[in-house]
């Protein structure tokens, strides 16, 4: 390296070194927003998951307690665990279908399309907070109008946000009505299918099911591949709706997480609770951990199993 | 020196990664400060003696008109005793904001808490200033404050908030549901509430409930266990902090009680019912609405009945009393609003004067008191002339609890009262029908509980 450095003539190096100053600038506020906004609380995160912290009084190292007792102790996570699970498995998929359906609709509409996309998206305007009391209250298995049109048609509705089978489900339609700004995602990546593919998978008859898979499929992988991505790490955060649903269903001014029967805590809530309800900010910061961990691990397996499949067999 | 790659620049290579390591070391360990809050304030700050103007800032829970009103009213007469102490009050804080302030050093000068179960967690972590140099060195009279009320103000020996008005719970009846019904007084025993409550509610042709009798389903406005235990004179936790709903047969007992009420009703019909129940603190609510004949509440709600100007004809009693206990009946639950200074206050002599006015001066606590219908909580303002509740018959039962010995609360643990939050996930279970076996159960709670409280440790 020395060697190689004498050759190098000075001006030569102290202009590389001057560049390299210049980059480093430029790159400055990014690698200062990186440091502060990501790994200060990243680092920080993983040391209090070691300690006693309640982030008031001077945190202890405790080893691997925290990570013992989320695995033994805690009796809520599994619960938070299983909701958190089904709502990836369930309101996530389903969301980027319905999405995709919608957008496919709307992009074909010959007449009032403008129209329908604004109709579909707008809900995505709606505040989650809310949205989620309003849909609570329209769910109301008492007086709520959807109950009350189903009993018309002689369906005895469920007790929706009331009932631990039908709390998720409620959650998920929510979740459905909320997925304008995913549809329009998607509606912007059909658009950009050229329309000669299809016309030439026409005239090889290739029928609606496959103009789909082996045209607009490949064509959006990207964006679906982005939809799920976003979707599961969403779902694996999901919190607002969840925590609002339970406490507008419950109808006691005192918080009710996971009302009813627990069927709606999910891992976001308990790691709240316990880090800002229960003075436990380590054990908060080993939750945060985990999900941290299982995300990423979610975008990782995502993008392989993605990669060298339908986006490298999509037109350009 | 080797020109060679070997030693020197291996050397030379590790000196700066030993400083990195240093450094970053010595920067994690201020980082690790940094999550921490800055100190206590220095308890010599009292600034007993001194009169420069300052304005404080007060953050409270309370939140509905006439409240915010009432707690303004007494907050001019305190700045009327001392001129050169401004209050800023904040109306509608949630312990939660008051925790982030305080984490963020953002904490206010007062804070005041519906939620007694925080007090363990703000004596233990130090968010809340131990108070007790404050009162000692203005000889307050803590005999003035009954033994129950300083219980659950204070934990571990640091008395770090000081109780601002209690709430006891006791029973409403619709009078005029009760005379329909042919029930000429309210129920002394559990027994007689189940009949009563059978006696009151009447269904509609689909078998849905019109109007309910009493609400067992625990979780619904005032129906908490908490609130139900005090009759078969259940204790939370043992002398020694450790939980006790598993050793303590009360908690069974009450709770078979209760499931029984639940499944003569059917626990999909009371779900139903609730989910139209309407909003517990609003006009819509169900007692207010004559729906519900009998329930479990505070004190605050004659208040409220009078401030919705609700149309209904009610009356209060003690809560009954589990069968075969006939020396509880009078006793209850009491809880209450603390009030403290919280960590990081930036002016502590001005904030201990508005904590010692508001807690310990008579004319302002029978003031509150009156105003948002509340129970005093100090021995001389419980017996002044001048408290008007003392004079209405619908308060008396509430004042009865308080002054009651076998009154009971839940007492304070270092985890914020987790202990509530999972029993009431089991009680979800039970009344559901989900729990085969209650006393295996109950033992896992506490199991479950301990495990909590050492958490924190």
């Amino acid at each position: 390296m020395a060697t190689q450095l004498q050759l190098t003539p000075a001006p030569l190096r102290a202009r590389l070194r001057r560049n390299r100053l210049r980059v480093l600038l430029f790159l400055a506020p990014g690698l200062v927003g990186f440091a502060v906004f990501l790994v200060y609380p990243l680092v920080m995160t993983v040391w209090l998951s070691f300690t006693n912290s309640n982030m008031i009084s001077p945190a202890r190292f405790v080893g691997l307690r925290n990570y013992r007792y989320l695995l033994d102790g805690d009796p809520l996570i599994w619960h938070a665990i299983r909701n958190t699970g089904w709502l990836v498995a369930v309101m996530v998929p389903a969301q980027v279908l319905f999405a995709l359906g919608v957008a496919m609709v709307t992009a074909r509409l010959k007449a009032g399309a403008s129209l329908f996309r604004t109709l579909f998206y707008l809900p995505a305007l709606a505040p989650p907070v809310a949205a989620t009391v309003a849909f609570v209250c329209m769910f109301n298995p008492n007086s709520g109008p959807v109950n009350r049109i189903l009993g018309l048609l002689g369906i005895h509705g469920p007790l929706w946000f009331n009932s631990p089978g039908w709390s998720k489900p409620a959650l998920t339609l929510l979740a459905l009505w909320g997925s304008g700004t995913m549809m329009v995602i998607f509606l912007a990546a059909l658009l950009e299918v050229p329309a000669e593919l299809y016309e030439a998978a026409e005239l090889d008859g290739a029928g609606s099911w496959h103009r789909f898979r082996y045209v607009t499929l490949p064509t959006i992988s990207p964006v679906v591949l982005f939809a799920t991505v976003t979707g599961v790490i969403a779902g694996l955060q999901y919190f607002t709706q969840a925590m609002v649903a339970s406490q507008v269903a419950n109808g006691n001014i005192q918080p009710a997480p996971g009302y009813p029967d627990g069927s709606t805590l999910t891992f976001p809530q308990q790691l709240y609770i316990a880090g800002f309800n229960q003075f436990h900010a380590g054990y908060a910061c080993a939750l945060a951990v985990v999900l941290f961990v299982v995300a990423m691990a979610f975008t990782v397996v995502l993008l392989r199993r993605a990669s060298g499949f339908d986006i490298e067999e999509a037109p350009r | 020196m080797s020109e060679s790659r070997g030693g020197p620049v291996t050397r030379t290579a590790r000196r700066p990664r030993r400083t990195v390591a240093a450094s970053l070391l010595a920067a994690t360990a201020l980082l690790a400060a940094a999550c921490t809050t800055g100190g206590a304030t220095s308890k010599a700050d009292t600034g007993a003696d001194d009169t420069t103007p300052v304005t404080i800032t007060f953050w409270h829970g309370l939140s509905s008109p006439h409240e915010t009103a009432s707690v303004n009213a007494v907050l001019a007469k305190f700045h009327k005793k001392y001129p050169y102490i401004t209050v800023k009050a904040v109306a509608a804080q949630t312990d939660d904001k008051v925790n982030q302030a305080i984490r963020g050093g953002t904490a206010p000068d007062v804070a005041s808490s519906f939620n007694a179960a925080n007090v363990g967690g703000w004596c233990s972590s130090g968010a809340f200033q131990d108070l007790t140099p404050d009162i000692e060195a203005d000889h307050v009279d803590m005999s003035q404050i009954p033994k129950a009320v300083q219980s659950y103000t204070a934990f571990g020996g640091k008395r770090c908030t000081m109780p601002w008005l209690a709430d006891t719970f006791g029973l409403y009846y619709n009078k005029k549901l009760f005379a329909k019904a042919g029930i000429t007084s309210p129920p002394k025993t559990m027994s007689e509430l189940a009949a009563d409550t059978k006696k009151l509610t009447t269904f509609n042709a689909d078998g849905s409930i019109r109007t309910a009798g009493f609400m067992p389903y625990l979780g619904v406005y005032g129906m908490l266990t908490e609130h139900l235990v005090p009759s078969w004179g259940g204790k939370w936790l043992t002398a020694d902090g450790q939980s006790n709903v598993g050793g303590d047969p009360a908690f069974a007992q009450a709770l078979t009680w209760q499931k029984s009420l639940v499944d003569w009703f059917g626990a999909k019909k009371l779900v139903t019912f609730k989910a139209g129940m309407g909003d517990e603190f609003s006009a819509q609510n169900a007692f207010e609405t004559g729906k519900l004949a009998m329930m479990v509440d505070g004190e605050w709600r004659n208040s409220f009945i009078k401030n919705d100007k609700a149309d209904i004809d009610y009356g209060t009693a003690v809560m009954p009393a589990a069968d075969g206990k006939s020396q509880l009946y009078g006793a209850g639950y009491v809880g209450g609003n603390v009030i403290g200074m919280p960590r990081g206050a930036k002016h502590p002599g001005a904030a201990w004067k508005l904590i010692k006015f508001l807690t310990t001066d008579t004319d302002a606590l029978t003031t509150l008191a009156d105003a948002i219908g509340n129970v005093p909580t100090t021995k001389a303002a419980l017996d002044s002339p001048a408290l008007g509740l003392s004079k209405d018959p619908n308060f008396a039962p509430f004042l009865q609890v308080f002054k009651n010995p076998l009154t009971t609360t839940t007492p304070a643990s270092a985890d914020g009262g987790a202990y509530l939050t999972n029993f009431g996930h089991f009680v979800e279970k039970w009344q559901t029908g989900s729990v085969p076996d209650l006393k295996a159960g109950l033992t896992a709670v506490d199991k479950q509980n301990n495990a909590a409280l050492k958490l924190g440790q």
